[in-house]
């Protein structure tokens, strides 16, 4: 057994099961449901609206419940197309980020309240004032995770159209940050406003900001991306990193290469918080928890998804497959388009030669294929074995905390709220109270100095 | 107490510069609530601070009061000159969710040279081109409400779809400047359209009013003003039916006269609600639109003082009759334009 002494602390934060994969929208209908065991009635997970406000009072409220540091929005400006039509499958629609926040800011006290918007298609006056309103509104919990957007798809819903290449949407991110903080900087401590002028390659604006410093000096900054640029980018600018790597060895990797590039900013390790998204699933027992895992699955790749999953792969219309037969004989066509507002696969022969491998090895039908190659769960188990396993990641340095993506809509924290937050608090890795009001307390940074 | 015969309604501007915190605003809404108001307003522009005092972007502080009221509108100024189209019509839908329904919109427009530069993309447009824009903006955002039918989820287990995708809509919209492509990103809104406000003044926003407005504020300094209201009111309405608009029906016009008030005592209290009496009787507006000169002050003589009057006359209502703002404005619940077309193609 390892000894128990004073465990680092992680932070944990919850993403809104919306607009994803991973969110399970069409479960068996409600009612009494028993575990194989033979074991006490279940409630089943309820499923309800992804737009209705009480969904996300909800998990709001479970969430700050379990003493998370913070709640998180995805950003949507496009709906999603697939050869050549909206995207049916998943959940579709969602409301927008920063009003919903103001919403929450009203029925929690201290759970921090991030959202998603791009500095693609806005401008810094404008994002740098909803920002700093959500901060004082909230007494100090706001953050914002600032996403860049390439495609003109996306652009067409905008007047500026919006096509950057892809270094040059980090160099504008990183300015319009800079300018965001220089327009939060421009009052006085006394509460006087002072003129702000910024003159640079992508912004050119001046006058005076109509809002006081916010609480926390500067709202919480999170970045998401892993490219090089990425990462660069969350080493000069950001306080959290939302990264996507599940495994202890990748995140080890990526949470040495992070760290390691804070020092030319001048910036300690603590001063930057790695949390990589994760998913869970509990059950009373390993079996139960592994055969939970597995329905899940199921239910996240319908055949309809499965068939989707493959064209995106392939590049190619494949609607002729049956999803329960085997992979297509043809191959993927590398440079064929058939999905718009997605991330995209680069290495579509190298993909396919996998999966074909993996099928042909175990048997397995396309459905088969697409569940056993996407999406695994990140932690499964049963509770006491989900908490070690997470404070293990921890412990060797392969996140500082995670962000749980749950699959159902609102119910999908309860459990671990009340199941495994307990637990990590017992061993001493998660914290037994709020230290303090704002969402920087909670990530123990430090507010931003004043500029004189 | 006798029940009005037609409805008299009332608003009150919950602006106060220099206030960065929630509860000053949570209390005002709370208070005007308890006054069976119709909504309450926030004013919004991209200004630099006036005399020192700053204030807070208007649809954040009305989404912060929503949860913490059930029947009261919530109308934020937003400014279309240098915002996207598709965030304005995306906030405002994500209002009337958070709301349930209570969501309103006051169409403004940015012409000063100070907030252009705070953009630093274009100069000041002329009145006349802010209004031109503007008329498209509030255009093409009822066009993205409607962009999603009203039953467009079907979380159809069997087929594995979540939407129907037939019943949802590109806007593909040409503005003055701009194209918005579609659909929005947010299911219609539960009014259909959130109730749309603009201010007529003098210019070219009266024609943007008479062609998109729900509810138009005008203007008004003292008693003497009532017979201009009036005209402008009946200007508002021949423009109004010029457009093709039905007064009668789904075009309704509620006119409210929007007058400074500074209430000392009771007896100002009731020599407003004397002067509401009047204006209302002789026809001069739908109803009221108080802006209070201190806002702690006048809106607790507001609600304790005129509001009580006004009910003893039989001239206020005494309870909320529905949940939605376009339900305490009579106002319908607009079809869908897209709906409808398939309907009748």
């Amino acid at each position: 057994m390892t000894p128990p002494q004073a465990p680092r602390r992680m932070h944990l934060a919850a993403h809104f099961p919306g607009v994803n994969n991973t969110t399970v929208w069409a479960v068996p209908p409600a009612g009494p449901t028993t575990t194989p065991a033979g074991g006490a009635a279940r409630r089943p997970p309820h499923f309800g609206s992804q737009i209705d406000f009480a969904s996300f009072e909800h998990l709001a409220r479970v969430a700050e419940r379990g003493l998370f540091d913070f709640f998180f929005l995805a950003e949507g400006l496009r709906l999603r197309e697939h050869k050549g039509r909206i995207h049916d499958l998943d959940v579709v629609g969602r409301p927008e980020s920063l009003t919903v926040l103001a919403a929450l800011a009203a029925v929690t006290e201290r759970l921090g309240l991030a959202a998603t918007v791009s500095a693609t298609f806005n401008e810094p006056y404008e994002l740098a004032r909803r920002l700093a309103s959500l901060d004082h509104l909230s007494g100090g919990r706001a953050a914002w995770n600032v996403v860049t957007s390439s495609d003109a798809f996306t652009g067409e819903n905008f007047r500026r159209g919006g096509y950057l290449q892809h270094a040059e949407r980090y160099a504008r991110a990183a300015e319009f940050v800079a300018t965001a903080r220089e327009l939060w900087d421009s009052w006085t401590p006394e509460g006087v406003p002072r003129p702000f002028a910024h003159h640079g390659r992508h912004f050119r604006v001046s006058g005076e900001f109509d809002v006081p410093r916010p609480p926390q000096g500067h709202p919480v900054v999170i970045q998401a991306g892993d490219s090089g640029e990425g990462r660069e980018f969350a080493a000069a600018a950001a306080d959290v990193v939302f990264s996507r790597h599940g495994t202890l060895d990748e995140g080890r990797a990526f949470f040495a290469d992070v760290k390691r590039r804070l020092a030319a900013y001048g910036r300690a390790p603590g001063d930057l918080k790695i949390m990589p998204g994760v998913t869970h699933v509990l059950g009373d027992t390993a079996a139960e928890a592994q055969e939970r895992a597995a329905e899940i699955r199921r239910q996240q790749v319908s055949p309809q998804t499965a068939l989707l999953t493959l064209e995106q792969v392939w590049g190619r219309d494949l609607s002729s497959y049956d999803p329960d037969g085997p992979l297509p004989a043809v191959d993927p066509d590398p440079g064929g388009e058939v999905s718009h507002g997605r991330v995209r696969h680069h290495d579509r022969l190298a993909v396919a030669a996998r999966w074909r491998a993996l099928s042909e090895a175990k048997g397995l039908s396309i459905r088969q294929t697409v569940i056993e190659t996407t999406g695994r769960q990140s932690f499964i188990g049963t509770p006491r074995q989900v908490a070690d396993e997470m404070a293990r990641f921890v412990a060797a340095e392969a996140a500082d905390g995670f962000i749980l993506v749950p699959h159902l809509t609102p119910g999908g924290l309860d459990e671990f709220v009340d199941r495994v937050v307990p637990l990590l608090q017992e061993r001493g890795a998660f914290r037994t109270e709020y230290s303090g009001p704002t969402l920087r307390d909670h990530l123990g940074l430090a507010r931003p100095r004043e500029r004189t | 107490m006798p029940e009005p015969t037609r409805p008299l309604h009332l608003a009150v501007a919950l602006d106060r510069v220099g206030t960065y915190d929630a509860g000053a605003y949570v209390r005002a809404a709370r208070l005007a609530e308890r006054g069976r108001l119709d909504f309450v307003t926030l004013g919004d522009s991209f200004g630099p601070p006036r005399r020192g005092a700053g204030r807070l972007d208007a649809v954040g502080v009305l989404a912060r009061v929503a949860p913490v009221t059930e029947r009261i509108g919530l109308v934020p100024t937003v400014t279309t000159t240098h915002t996207e189209p598709f965030h304005v019509s995306s906030s405002l839908a994500t209002l009337d969710w958070v709301s349930r329904g209570r969501a309103g919109w006051t169409v403004a427009v940015s012409l000063g040279e100070d907030e252009a530069r705070h953009f630093g993309r274009r100069p000041a447009p002329t009145a006349e081109a802010a209004w031109r824009e503007a008329d498209a903006v509030a255009d093409v955002v009822a066009r993205l409400w409607d962009s999603w039918e009203d039953d467009a989820e079907i979380r159809d287990v069997a087929t594995g779809r979540f939407v129907d995708r037939d019943k949802l809509h590109y806007v593909d919209f040409q503005g003055p400047g701009f194209g918005v492509r579609g659909p929005s990103i947010v299911p219609r809104p539960p009014q259909g359209h959130p109730v749309i406000a603009v201010e007529a003044g003098a210019g070219p926003s009266r024609e943007a009013a008479a062609r998109h407005a729900d509810v138009v504020f005008v203007r008004a300094e003292h008693a003497g003003d009532a017979r201009r209201v009036r005209a402008v009111r009946d200007d508002l309405r021949r423009r109004a039916r010029d457009n093709g608009r039905d007064l009668a029906g789904g075009g309704r016009i509620v006119v409210l006269a929007s007058l400074p008030v500074a209430l000392y005592a009771a007896a100002d209290a009731v020599a407003l609600a004397d002067l509401v009496g009047d204006w209302y009787a002789d026809g001069v507006a739908d109803g009221f639109h108080f802006r209070p000169r201190d806002p702690d002050r006048d809106l607790a003589l507001l609600v304790d003082g005129t509001v009580p009057v006004l009910q003893h006359r039989g001239l206020l209502r005494a309870f909320y009759p529905g949940g939605t703002l376009r339900e305490h404005l009579c106002l319908p619940r607009p079809a869908n334009r897209y709906a409808f077309a398939k309907e009748t193609a």
